[in-house]
C-alpha cells in the first residue's frame, strides 16, 4: 500500500478527485516506460499483461493497423531504435538499419518506408507515445471508477538524453504534439534518475549518474544545491552497452565451438549468450550449450572479456570529472541506471572507482520514468508545497557569425538553462540597413567548422555611418533546451527574431569530437581568428579612407594624398598575404598617415557647420 | 475498540511531534476518495473535538472521529521503509479490497 506521512491539521494531501493526471515518460531507444505520481509515491503503469516495458518498436501493416511494442516485434517489417533518428538528417545516419530510409526532398529529413507510405521518425515516436498515454489513461479511468469523472491527462514529462541538441529535443516535442500530448517539460534522463532517488531533497552534493543500457552508455555529473540540479558535464559512448557483453560471449562460443554460424543461427546464439551473462551474475561458472556443442565459461574468463568494456565506462567517468574540474572526493552520490548496471562486475568497478556505495535499490530500468513522473506531478501543481527546480546545460556553445566568418559565442557550452544572454553588434558599412544573422552551434572559431542552425535578417536599420548602429542580439534557451534568437536595433526599435528549429542535430560522438577538435585546434583557431580580425579591421579602414577621400580629397595637398593612396595600396596588398602581423602593421601605418587628414576633416566640418552663424549664436 | 501502533511507528510519531514542537497526538481517519472508495487521513492534532475518540499506545495519543472508527477499528499503524520511500502503513482488518496503488481501500 501507499505509505503515508503525517500532515498538518486540515492539510492532508489533496484528494484524488482534485489532483490532475500527469505522466512521466521514458521514451527509450530500446524500451519505453510510463509512470505516474498522481497518487502518492511514483509507480510504473504496466499494460494489461503486467508488463512494464514497452519495446520501442512500431510496425505498420497494409490494413492500416499500427502495432506497437511486443506485438510489433513479431512483424517482419518492424521499425526499431527510431530514437537514434530523431532530429537527424538522412545523411547523418550511419547505423545499420533493418528498414529503408528515404531522404525527404523538402526537409532533408530521413523518412522510413512502410507498407502504408513514408513515415518520419517523429511520427513513429508519436505512435509509441500514444500507446504509453493510453496506458496512463486506462489506469486513471480504473481509478476514478466511472466515466463521467474521467479526466484528461493534463500533461506529460518526457525524458531525453542530456546531450540531445535543439533539433532532437524539438523532434521529441513534435512527436508528443502528434500524439496529442501536452508536454510540460522535457527532462534530461540523468536529472530524472536523481529525482527518483529523492536526491533533490538533499541540501547539497555532486551526483554521478551512471547509465549503462543495452546499447548506449551515458554518464553525467550534476551539482545539486538546495533542490536545484545543474548538469555540470556529460559524457559517454553511444555504442557501448550490455549488448556488447553478450557479443563477447558469442565470440567465445564461436571460437571455442568452431561452429560456422549462419545468419539464421544468430538469434539463438545471442539468446544463449545473454542467458550465460545473466547466470554469471549469480554463479561462478556456467555450462553453455549451443547446437551440439557445450563448454564451460567461468567468471574469471568472462570478466576478462568484459573488463575492457567496463574500463571504457570508467574512462568516461574520469573525463566527466575532469570536464567539471572535480575529483572523486567531491562526488557525494553515485546513481546506477540502465539494465546493464545489474552486472555485479560493473557495480564492483564503479564502486571501486568512486570509492563509495552506489544508489541502486530502485529498478535500474524504471528509475528514469519514475523521476519523470515525480517531476510531472509537481509541474501540474499537485505538490503545491514543492519548489523543485531543475536545471540543465546546453551541450555545445551557441553563437553568431561576425565579419570574417568568425563565430562570436553568445552562450558558452555547459551553461545552465534556461538562460538568456545578449550582446551588442554594429554595422560594418556606411548606410547599411540590413544585417544578416547566422546562428551557429559548436566550439570552433570559424563558421565553416561549426554547425549552422539558422539564418535570418534584420531589415529596416536606419542608415548611419558604419559602427554607429547598436544591434542587440539576444539568445534565449528555454527549459526544454530550445533556442530563440532576437535582434533589435536600439535607436529605431526594429527587430527580427527566429525560433531555432534546425533540421537536424549532432550525435553525442560528434559533440565529443567537436569538443575535442576545439581543444586540439585551439592554437590554429586562435591564429586564424587573429588573422580574420585583422583582415576585417583593415577592410574597415580601407572602406573609411576611401569614403573620406571621395568626400574631402581637396583638404590634402598632392604629397599627402599620394602618401595616403600609397598606404591604401600597400594595405590592400598586405591583405593578400594572409599574414596577420603584416596586415596589422599596414593598418596602423595607414591610420598614422590619416591622422592629420582626419583632424582637418573634423575642422572643416565644424567650420561648415558654423559658417554664416554669428559668434553669439554659436556660443549659445 | 482500538487503534494501535508498532514501536517504530510510535518512535517516528514522537520524533516528528518533537521537531514540530506542539500537538496532542495524531489523528487517523478516512475520507471518501480514490480508486476503491476510501483513503486514510493522517494528521497532527492540535484541538480535540467533542466526539473524538482518543486511544493511547506506546505513549502516543491516537485521535479518531467516530465515523471513521467504524472503518478502521482494529487497525495497526506501522512505520515502513521501502526503497527510498518511507512512511506509515495501516494494517486494517476491515479492508476487503485495495486499489492498485494501495492508497485507497474498500470495506
Amino acid at each position: 500500500m501507499a505509505l503515508l506521512n503525517i500532515s498538518e491539521p486540515g492539510q492532508s494531501p489533496r484528494r484524488k478527485q482534485d489532483s490532475k493526471h500527469a505522466l512521466g515518460i521514458d521514451l527509450g531507444t530500446t524500451n519505453s516506460l510510463v509512470a505516474s505520481a498522481s497518487e502518492g509515491g511514483p509507480f510504473i503503469i504496466s499494460d494489461s499483461k503486467e508488463s512494464a516495458l514497452l519495446p520501442s518498436v512500431v510496425a505498420y501493416s497494409n490494413d492500416e493497423n499500427i502495432l506497437v511494442g511486443q506485438a510489433a516485434l513479431k512483424s517482419n517489417e518492424h521499425i526499431s531504435s527510431v530514437k537514434r533518428l530523431m532530429g537527424r538528417g538522412a545523411g547523418d545516419i550511419k547505423h545499420e538499419l533493418s528498414y529503408t530510409l528515404v531522404e525527404s526532398e523538402s526537409s532533408g529529413m530521413p523518412l522510413i518506408e512502410t507498407p502504408v507510405g513514408l513515415k518520419s521518425p517523429v511520427e513513429v515516436s508519436a505512435e509509441i507515445l500514444k500507446v504509453l498515454a493510453a496506458r496512463g489513461a486506462k489506469h486513471f479511468e480504473k481509478e476514478v471508477g466511472n466515466e463521467e469523472e474521467q479526466k484528461e491527462i493534463e500533461g506529460v514529462v518526457i525524458t531525453v538524453p542530456a546531450y540531445f541538441d535543439e533539433a532532437q529535443r524539438q523532434a521529441t516535442k513534435d512527436a508528443a504534439r502528434i500524439a496529442d500530448l501536452n508536454v510540460l517539460r522535457l527532462l534530461s534522463e540523468p536529472t530524472a534518475a536523481a529525482v527518483a532517488y529523492g536526491l533533490d531533497k538533499k541540501l547539497e552534493g555532486n551526483v554521478i549518474i551512471f547509465d549503462l543500457g543495452g546499447g548506449t552508455f551515458d554518464v553525467s555529473l550534476m551539482h545539486l544545491e538546495k533542490g536545484v540540479f545543474e548538469v555540470l558535464a556529460t559524457g559517454g559512448d553511444t555504442a557501448l552497452g550490455g549488448d556488447d557483453f553478450d557479443r563477447t560471449i558469442m565470440q567465445w562460443i564461436k571460437t571455442e565451438s568452431k561452429i560456422e554460424i549462419k545468419q539464421n543461427h544468430l538469434a539463438e546464439l545471442s539468446t544463449c549468450a545473454r542467458n550465460a551473462k545473466h547466470d554469471l551474475s549469480e554463479t561462478d561458472a556456467v555450462e553453455v550449450n549451443f547446437a551440439d556443442w557445450s563448454g564451460e565459461l567461468d567468471i574469471g574468463k568472462y570478466y576478462q572479456f568484459i573488463d575492457p568494456l567496463i574500463d571504457r565506462t570508467i574512462k568516461a567517468c574520469r573525463r566527466v570529472l575532469r570536464d567539471a574540474s572535480m575529483s572523486i572526493e567531491d562526488i557525494t552520490d553515485v546513481v546506477m541506471v540502465g539494465g546493464s548496471t545489474r552486472s555485479p562486475r560493473v557495480q564492483e568497478k564503479v564502486q571501486d572507482f568512486f570509492k563509495q556505495p552506489l544508489l541502486n535499490e530502485l529498478d535500474p530500468d524504471q528509475v528514469v520514468a519514475l523521476g519523470a513522473a515525480i517531476q510531472a506531478d509537481i509541474l501540474v501543481g499537485n505538490k503545491y508545497d514543492s519548489d523543485l527546480l531543475l536545471l540543465d546545460v546546453n551541450p555545445l556553445s551557441l553563437g553568431i557569425e561576425t565579419m570574417g566568418s568568425l563565430v562570436e559565442k553568445i552562450i558558452p557550452r555547459n551553461t545552465t538553462i534556461p538562460v538568456s544572454r545578449a550582446q551588442e553588434f554594429t554595422t560594418f558599412k556606411d548606410g547599411q540597413t540590413v544585417m544578416s544573422l547566422h546562428v551557429l552551434q559548436g566550439e570552433r572559431e570559424l563558421v565553416e567548422d561549426c554547425r549552422s542552425l539558422a539564418k535570418f535578417e534584420l531589415r529596416g536599420i536606419p542608415p548611419m555611418v558604419a559602427g554607429a548602429a547598436v544591434i542587440r542580439v539576444s539568445f534565449q534557451v528555454d527549459a526544454d533546451g530550445l533556442l530563440s534568437v532576437e535582434a533589435e536595433e536600439q535607436s529605431s526599435g526594429v527587430k527580427s527574431s527566429i525560433v531555432v528549429k534546425p533540421s537536424f542535430g549532432l550525435e553525442e560522438k560528434e559533440i565529443e569530437s567537436v569538443i575535442r577538435a576545439s581543444h586540439s585546434e585551439a592554437e590554429h583557431d586562435r591564429d586564424l581568428r587573429r588573422l580574420k580580425e585583422n583582415e576585417v579591421e583593415a577592410l574597415r579602414i580601407i572602406e573609411a579612407t576611401d569614403s573620406a577621400l571621395a568626400q574631402d580629397a581637396e583638404l590634402l595637398d598632392a604629397d599627402e594624398l599620394k602618401a595616403i593612396q600609397e598606404g591604401l595600396i600597400s594595405l590592400q596588398e598586405s591583405l593578400k598575404s594572409a599574414d596577420a602581423d603584416l596586415i596589422q602593421q599596414q593598418s596602423e601605418a595607414l591610420n598614422e598617415l590619416s591622422v592629420t587628414f582626419a583632424a582637418r576633416r573634423m575642422d572643416s566640418q565644424i567650420k561648415s557647420a558654423f559658417k554664416g552663424k554669428k559668434l553669439e549664436e554659436v556660443d549659445r | 475498540m482500538a487503534i494501535t501502533m508498532s514501536e517504530s511507528a510510535a518512535e517516528h510519531v514522537a520524533s516528528q511531534m518533537a521537531s514540530r514542537g506542539k500537538g496532542l497526538g495524531i489523528r487517523v481517519g478516512v475520507t471518501t476518495t480514490g480508486c476503491s472508495g476510501m483513503a486514510y487521513v493522517l494528521e497532527f492534532v492540535d484541538d480535540l473535538k467533542e466526539s473524538d475518540e482518543v486511544f493511547e499506545d506506546h505513549g502516543i495519543k491516537i485521535v479518531v472521529d467516530p465515523k471513521s472508527l467504524v472503518y478502521i477499528d482494529g487497525t495497526e499503524m506501522d512505520f515502513v521503509k521501502s526503497g527510498i520511500n518511507e512512511g506509515f502503513e495501516f494494517r486494517n482488518p476491515n479492508v476487503k479490497g485495495e486499489c492498485g496503488c494501495g492508497e485507497s481501500f474498500s470495506i
